[in-house]
């Protein structure tokens, strides 16, 4: 999917945000020495072909009293990982997830899902609730909590380049 | 004004959880986003505008999919040995394509994200990392994500 020399601008000028002002794109727009109606014209257009995932916040759960974060991960049955990886997404309290391959022997696990916890027994009981929805489809599971944060950047795209992001 | 490590309130945390997608892209967002909430327009943009700067939201705009602009990623997972952590950590941290890594309780203890510009930029680091550390990458890539409907997170 390509993206011309304007979206381009566009994507760099509001990738680290949107101003805090009332007419937020008319700013953008200013900035960029287009019209508003084209810089809303156009991040509509993305949004529209996924370019844009969507508009809003990202909360930052450890300021928001949840600092425990646990990487779930399940061995399903590939023939309903799809169905089951959709149900799991619903749950309110899965912040993403994803079907991934296994790597055998050491990892037997194909759907991850990331929930998020004042504690580690609150992501149990989360776990617990995701372990009911997959029943007997779910052959063994586990969780691995992160213990530190080692680098951290946010999803950039490069001047004049592609991407980088948050797979 | 509040300190800027203050708590959310109530309202705050009903904005974020209203604010996590749908924000609209229209001239006056804010005074539709505010209505929605039966907030005045101003307060939302000061009350936003607080939250960032205090970091209870770490971003407020649109998210793109670095994937439909070209780029690829990858999850990739480490067995590091405890001795040889924070030379890892250094080495592995110092390739640009690493996009975020955190050490997690497991035998695997090293998650982290590739992001290149292209497909076979995620092998190319995958072995770079292999061959400055001697140890295995193990590669994780999303076969398919699944939409996360309802959002709530305060």
């Amino acid at each position: 999917m390509s993206l011309d020399t304007i979206d381009r601008k566009i994507v760099e000028a509001t990738q680290s945000g949107l101003p805090f002002v009332a007419e937020p794109y008319g700013e953008i727009a200013t900035r960029l020495g287009l019209d508003e109606a084209e810089v809303i014209d156009r991040l509509t257009a993305l949004q529209m072909r996924g370019v844009v995932r969507r508009v809003g916040v990202a909360p930052n759960h450890y300021a928001l009293g949840m600092p425990a974060n646990g990487m779930t991960v399940w061995d399903v049955e590939d023939a309903e990982a799809s169905a089951l990886g959709t149900n799991i997404g619903q749950l309110g309290f899965v912040s993403h997830c994803y079907l991934r391959p296994r790597a055998l022997p050491l990892w037997p696990y194909n759907l991850f899902a990331m929930v998020h916890g004042s504690d580690p027994s609150e992501v149990e009981e989360k776990r617990a609730v995701i372990a009911r929805l997959l029943g007997p489809a779910c052959r063994g599971n586990d969780v691995l909590y992160s213990t530190r944060i080692l680098k951290k950047t946010g999803l950039r795209l490069a001047r004049n380049s592609t991407s980088k992001g948050d797979g | 004004m509040k300190s800027p490590d203050h708590k959310p309130d109530d309202t705050d945390r009903r904005i974020i959880n209203a604010l996590q997608e749908g924000f609209p892209i229209c001239t006056r967002p804010y005074a539709e986003a505010a209505a929605a909430l039966d907030l005045d327009e101003y307060e939302l943009i000061e009350r936003l505008a607080r939250l960032r700067k205090a970091g209870v939201i770490t971003r407020f705009g649109p998210f793109f999919d670095a994937a439909a602009m070209g780029g690829a990623f990858c999850l990739c997972a480490m067995e590091v040995p405890s001795v040889r952590f924070e030379a890892v950590t250094a080495q592995v941290n110092a390739r640009p394509e690493v996009a975020h890594n955190y050490e997690r309780a497991h035998r695997l203890n090293m998650w982290f994200v590739l992001a290149t510009e292209t497909p076979e930029g995620i092998d190319a680091a995958a072995r770079a990392i292999e061959q400055a550390s001697g140890l295995s990458v193990l590669r994780f890539p999303k076969l398919e994500e699944f939409y996360i409907g309802f959002r709530m997170v305060a």
